[in-house]
């Protein structure tokens, strides 16, 4: 059967297909919908680890008993799994151990960009890399395979090109692969890394990859297309897509296998055409490996090292360094285009981050952000964080600028997700070395940014099984945080309150501003849209300061000002109470006042309104 | 009406708007026709009220890249109007822009920082690049079928008008992603869809 399957909903099928037991993930676009997918198949147990490392100790220890495993992340989860990644390279393990990594070329939602082919060469691990879904299914099921023969982890490196796109792809059956023991393996030569083990590993992970290599010169994965013998192009991932869109003619060798390379397929390659040209997106690593060979090629001379390619840049590149393109670049009129306000992401309407945003804006504090919905906070009119590197980095960031002595009090600001992930290490150093950095904790009970997906403090699992909830508050004074509190993240001036409150000891201390995402599926049930009594708005303005895509300026002017009056959009506003509570003049009225109003106008259509105080 | 060997659309909308459900749906029917098809679109942070973009392309023998060139879009399907004339240039010469009747205004706007454009450099744009400009009241039509969030089907039948495939292709594609108790509310959104692109193909 033959179905349209996402890049990442092919690797899920792959896994299942090869038999697969466990599969552990941390969240991270766009690697996310593999968990998701993998986990709705029956006979694999899948988790949301609490970071991308424990993910992949978590596969490694079930790989190490004998059971297929499955860990996914996206680059930069890897530089996270970075010490086990290199740890299971020296270790092998009793049954297959595939590894993704979903590389984001063009940053559509990462702070980097980074070519984890990298850290296959680096920790010495094969890596496939396909370049649809068809070849991400079954790269998924060899690199079960070949991991087993080569006793090595797998990586399989994806882009978000081929994790988001959906091609057609032939569906098979699962192979149930009997896990290999009944006991966990006593065998410390092989899996306890101490100096004297790990010297006699590392001989046979170089001697592995020299065998891996001699497997590659032949392997189907890796293969010449014959056309035109002029202008030969060796390519890999979603490239080789666009090297065959835009320069159909030309010879191709596709490489399935990006590390170690075939030497001698390369050569025979470079043999048989005139001009030899890699063509990869990011780093020029394929490029290097051919030059090593001292062969003479083309390549980031031709295409760029930062982004995505697309068949438009190949096409004007191409054509510009006379490689035989398809057609000429299509040549686009110019147009007069007005000029169009961009259309940036923003903090929803009803974002429980948005008030401890609004505080901090007023304050003019110094923030250390971190990696979530909440480095929206960043945009103007909040525009209150002035830090953002990596999950957890911000309460370092913070307590270093503290403990180095500036003369600001530094506030972190953290996702209940991201604190888990690599928070809590991090706010314990700020309680052992006691900087005054005030931590908050914006705990929307969920893993907002990549889709909802449950977290240790959420009490249920990626299998929908309910678990134990880590509450945060406990957890953090029994760091030795002396200073902490709970405050509903809707309550404008409770979290005020808090902030003085914790602010007044020149200690640790956490603010945990809790209240669920707006967007959660029951939360979505709960909206009441408010709405703006155009009398009383003075247009001040305040409440346009907040950062709300649902509070529109009116085309009504203030007689006072003569500034818009303000306007709420009732198909955005999900009734959160914040503008209601900024507003000086009480000409948004809350929940409470918008219900009471509504029944009221209900009873004077049926019956006299009844006496209300 | 078109009738080529291959196909490439471009949808364009707002986060929310259910462009992924259509460009989901499109390629279905593309694969049901007998096409090799591919779709590509990207999730994540833009999903947060931010510009959203998927390509669908089709051919007769192989579709390579998942990706649409600039200039060579047969149709772009722009779930909202200023994003239409954001990604106009993906539209080819002689191809169709059909354009959802509905504004979605940003923040940039509402906070009175930028101008929403006016209407009417939609036809003059497409005009300059010798395209087609098709517009359709897709949440109006939606309301008119039953509910509001059936504008995405909508706009599909307006596609649909475009091609020479049969109309039962497109619906037995539809009926296997609408969930049944919503099936009659979409039909009727996808037939008044497909009339309101007739009407304006044959004026």
């Amino acid at each position: 059967m033959r179905r349209i399957l996402s890049g990442n909903e092919a690797i899920a099928r792959g896994a299942w297909e090869a038999g697969v037991h466990l599969g552990a993930a941390y969240p991270g676009t766009p690697s996310t919908e593999i968990l998701e997918e993998l986990s709705r198949f029956p006979k694999v147990y899948c988790e949301w680890s609490t970071n991308e490392k424990v993910a992949l100790d978590v596969a490694a220890g079930a790989a190490y008993a004998g059971y297929r495993a499955l860990a996914t992340m996206k680059h930069v989860g890897l530089n996270v799994a970075a010490d086990s990644f290199f740890y299971a390279s020296f270790t092998g393990a009793e049954a297959g151990l595939v590894v993704v990594s979903a590389d984001d070329p063009a940053m559509h939602s990462s702070q980097n960009e980074q070519d984890n082919r990298r850290f296959a060469q680096f920790a010495r691990v094969p890596c496939l890399d396909p370049s649809d879904s068809q070849e991400c299914k079954d790269f998924t099921i060899l690199g079960f395979e070949l991991s087993e023969r080569f006793d090595s982890p797998i990586l399989l490196r994806t882009t978000t090109r081929i994790n988001h796109s959906a091609t057609p792809v032939e569906l098979g059956e699962r192979a149930e692969v009997a896990p290999k023991h009944v006991k966990f393996p006593r065998n410390p030569e092989k899996y306890v890394m101490v100096p004297g083990h790990a010297r006699k590993r590392h001989p046979i992970v170089e001697q592995r990859t020299l065998d891996v290599a001699a497997w590659a010169e032949t392997a189907s994965i890796n293969r010449i297309e014959w056309r035109d013998r002029k202008v030969g192009i060796i390519t890999a991932g979603v490239a080789y897509q666009y090297a065959r869109e835009v320069f159909p003619t030309a010879s191709v060798l596709k490489l399935g296998m990006v590390f170690p390379t075939p030497a001698q397929l390369i050569r025979t390659f470079a043999d048989g055409v005139e001009r030899l040209v890699v063509m990869e997106e990011l780093d020029p690593v394929l490029e290097e490996q051919v030059r090593l060979l001292g062969l003479a090629c083309e390549g980031k001379s031709i295409f760029p090292i930062c982004g995505e390619l697309d068949p438009t840049l190949v096409r004007r590149v191409g054509a510009a360094a006379g490689l035989p393109v398809d057609h000429a670049p299509v040549e686009i009129p110019a147009i007069d285009k007005p000029e169009l306000p961009a259309r940036p992401p923003v903090l929803c309407a009803g974002c429980p981050h948005r008030a401890v945003f609004q505080l901090l804006s007023k304050k003019r504090v110094p923030v250390a952000g971190d990696i979530g919905c909440y480095s929206l906070g960043l945009l103007p009119p909040l525009a209150a964080i002035h830090t953002t590197g990596c999950m957890g980095a911000g309460i370092g960031v913070a307590h270093g600028a503290a403990r180095a002595g500036i003369g600001e009090r530094m506030v972190a600001v953290i996702g209940d997700s991201t604190f888990y992930h690599s928070g809590m290490a991090a706010l314990a150093n700020v309680a052992y070395n006691r900087s005054n950095v005030l931590t908050i904790i914006l705990d929307n009970r969920t893993t907002a940014m990549t889709g909802h997906q449950p977290n240790p403090g959420t009490g249920v699992t990626l299998e929908q099984q309910p678990s134990d909830v880590i509450d945060i508050e406990p957890l953090v004074r029994s760091l030795g945080i002396k200073h902490a509190m709970t405050v509903d993240g809707y309550d404008v001036e409770g979290i005020e309150k808090a902030y003085i409150e914790l602010m007044s000891h020149n200690e640790p201390a956490v603010l945990i501003a809790r209240r669920p995402c707006v967007l959660l599926p029951e939360i979505r049930k709960q909206w009441v849209p408010l709405y703006v009594i155009a009398d009383k708005c003075t247009g001040c303005g305040i409440c346009f300061r907040i950062g709300c895509p649902a509070i529109l300026k009116s085309t009504e002017m203030a007689s006072g000002t003569q500034k818009p009056k303000a306007l709420i959009d009732p198909s955005l506003c999900t009734g959160c109470e914040v503008c209601s509570q900024v507003c000086p003049f009480d000409a948004i009225p809350n929940r409470d006042q918008v219900r009471l109003a509504e029944e009221e106008s209900h009873q004077s259509c049926s019956e006299p309104a009844s006496e209300r105080s | 009406m078109l009738d080529n060997s291959s196909y490439s659309f471009v949808l364009v909308g707002v986060g929310g708007q259910g462009t992924l459900l259509a460009s989901n749906i499109l390629t279905e029917v593309g694969l049901a026709a007998g096409f090799d098809a591919k779709k590509s679109e990207v999730h994540g942070m833009a999903q947060r009220g931010g510009s959203v973009l998927s390509h669908v392309r089709w051919d007769r023998e192989r579709v390579h890249s998942p990706l649409v060139g600039v200039g060579e879009a047969d149709v772009l399907l722009s779930f909202e109007k200023m994003e239409a004339i954001r990604f106009a240039e993906l539209v080819r010469k002689g191809g169709t822009a059909v354009v959802n009747d509905m504004a979605v205004v940003p923040i940039t706007v509402s906070s009175g920082k930028g101008i929403y454009p006016g209407d009417e450099h939609l036809p003059r744009l497409f005009g300059e690049l010798g395209a087609k400009l098709l517009m359709v009241p897709g949440e109006k039509l939606a309301l008119e079928s039953g509910t509001i969030k059936a504008a995405n089907v909508v706009l599909l039948g307006a596609v649909s008008r475009l091609l020479p495939l049969e109309e039962a292709l497109w619906w037995q594609c539809l009926s296997q992603r609408i969930p049944a108790k919503f099936l009659d509310i979409n039909q009727k959104a996808f037939a008044l869809g497909r009339a309101a692109a007739a009407e304006t193909v044959a004026g």
